[in-house]
């Protein structure tokens, strides 16, 4: 099977007041359709420079990047990216902001918004489609750009911490929708976080970043069955992972 | 209700105000050339009503001309300085310098170029007008948020794309704050214009009312001038806020000040 994203020998260093920062070396990964990866890594690690490159924001001094076995001229617009921050757009309201991605391929409004509805209640969102940003709580905010990625319609999807600002129950909530969203529609995802747990819980196969600069470490599949449940972080293999991950990242266990 | 939370309160003040004037005026033993009565301002502003709608007219027309073109100035000033940083650096300075000119040292030069009539008059506006309207439209723009810019170029949009989706529209309150202080001076300015150039318009009216002493004709127009100015305050912030809902959205106030963070 063709990755969906590959990287072979990728390596990024940035120039600032005079000094070199090696963000990312050497690093070569390789991410399967269907699969959920998680990326965890502690701040440093070259995370966000890593979906910077994916997209197509940065390109790599060494080393190249694949998108479905081809090394497109340029990779914008060729992966879905949902960044830190929901970056909602304050003068759209939800509707407008969601469907975004395909004002910019330049669909037609009418057809695109009566795509985005039909996945409004399968999002969590209904009844939220005529309000502007500013209304609506952090998880809300955080569905609605997962659903601004989802409509860019790539098949891979690359999300930087969505749930990093959110309160524990809110997080364990999207977790499972989103889990539960990624097996019914069956798309590959790409997950950034810097919470053990989570990338154990969500993830087929979790990468470990080392820090400064930023290579991988580490690859470790979860042998935990789908779909997840909660519960499950009581279950020993969890806690194997669990362990093993926070001894790769330098914590003492 | 809104009316009464937001209209009532100045026209409660004006009223008091007014009263007052007229109190002062009546039994001050002011004689009515220094300080004509609120009804004497009325009655001579009625009484000149033919002058004074032709003068409104003049002064209209060269206002709403010299805020287009100070418009178009302004905006296409900030786009340049926007999408060029060394024009940027290059201009700010001098627009600032723009504005420390003694408009009275101008406006006679300005008459000596263009004649009098109404092309310095607009010009005066032009001057008055176009500085608020580029240093907002340009901050307007240079606010626009770089994550969001980043984002819009992930999903694989072309740079007219980002201008049209991100960047025009974060500069817009910016740009309406800079347009609502522009269209407040444009009257006044246009009355400095006619004041020096002598076109006939509410300046003109000023003068000749001052030059023979009908104090009462002067207040009426200082009074037209204002309630001009007002209108078209309002009737900017009432585009605004068909322009901008999401800007103004009464969420937004609630909120402000259903919190009594106020």
């Amino acid at each position: 099977m063709t990755p969906r994203i590959e990287l072979r020998h990728v390596s990024k260093t940035f120039v600032g007041s005079g000094r070199m920062v090696p963000a990312l070396d050497d690093v070569s990964l390789k991410v399967m359709p269907g699969e959920f990866v998680t990326v965890i890594g502690a701040s440093g690690s070259g995370k966000s420079t890593l979906f910077n490159l994916c997209v197509g924001l940065l390109d790599p001094d060494q080393g190249s990047i694949l998108i479905d076995g081809e090394e497109p001229k340029s990779r914008l617009g060729k992966l879905g990216y949902m960044p830190q921050h929901d970056l909602l757009l304050p003068w759209r309201n939800v509707l407008d902001n969601v469907i975004l991605p395909r004002d910019v391929q330049g669909v037609a409004r009418s057809e695109s918004r009566a795509e985005a509805l039909e996945m409004f209640e399968r999002f969590g969102l209904a009844g939220f489609e005529r309000d502007y940003p500013s209304a609506l709580s952090g998880g809300m905010r955080q569905r609605a750009a997962l659903l601004r990625t989802w409509l860019t319609g790539c098949d891979t999807l690359l999300l930087d911490e969505p749930f990093g600002a959110l309160d524990a129950l809110t997080r364990k909530e999207l977790q499972d929708w989103l889990l539960s969203v990624w097996q019914e529609f069956g798309r590959t995802v790409v997950f950034i976080t810097h919470d053990v747990d989570e990338a154990v819980y969500l993830a087929d196969r979790v990468i470990v970043l080392g820090s400064r600069p930023g290579r991988v470490v580490r690859e470790l599949a979860v042998e935990l069955p789908r779909p997840r449940r909660q519960g499950m972080v009581a279950d020993p293999v969890f806690g194997s992972c669990v362990r093993e991950l926070l001894g790769d990242l330098g914590v003492d266990t | 209700m809104k009316w009464r939370r937001d209209v009532a309160p100045p026209l409660v003040l004006v009223a008091v105000l007014v009263l007052g004037w007229f109190f002062v005026a009546r039994w001050s033993g002011l004689g009515s050339f220094v300080l004509p009565s609120p009804g004497g301002v009325l009655r001579a502003a009625w009484e000149t009503r033919g002058l004074l709608l032709e003068a409104i007219g003049t002064t209209m027309l060269a206002t709403v001309i010299g805020l287009a073109l100070a418009l178009a100035a302004g905006v296409g000033l900030a786009a340049v300085v926007d999408f060029w940083p060394l024009a940027r650096r290059a201009l700010y300075p001098l627009l600032v310098v723009s504005q420390t000119i003694q408009i009275l040292a101008i406006a006679p030069i300005l008459v000596i170029w263009f004649g009098f009539g109404l092309a310095p008059t607009v010009s005066i506006v032009v001057l008055f007008c176009f500085f608020p309207l580029t240093i907002s439209t340009a901050d307007g723009l240079a606010s626009s948020d770089p994550e969001s810019i980043a984002l819009l170029r992930a999903m694989g949009a072309r740079r007219t794309q980002v201008w049209r989706m991100v960047r025009v529209p974060s500069a817009l309150p910016s740009f309406f704050t800079g347009l609502r202080m522009a269209v407040t001076y444009s009257v006044v300015a246009a009355t400095i214009g006619e004041w020096v150039g002598g076109s006939p318009g509410l300046g003109l009216y000023l003068l000749r009312s001052k030059n023979s002493l009908a104090t009462d004709q002067v207040f009426a127009a200082m009074f037209v001038t204002s309630l001009l100015s007002v209108a078209l305050f309002l009737l900017v912030r009432g585009i605004e806020r068909v322009v901008l809902p999401w800007y103004h959205s009464s969420q937004r106030q609630e909120q402000w000040e259903g919190q009594g963070i106020y």
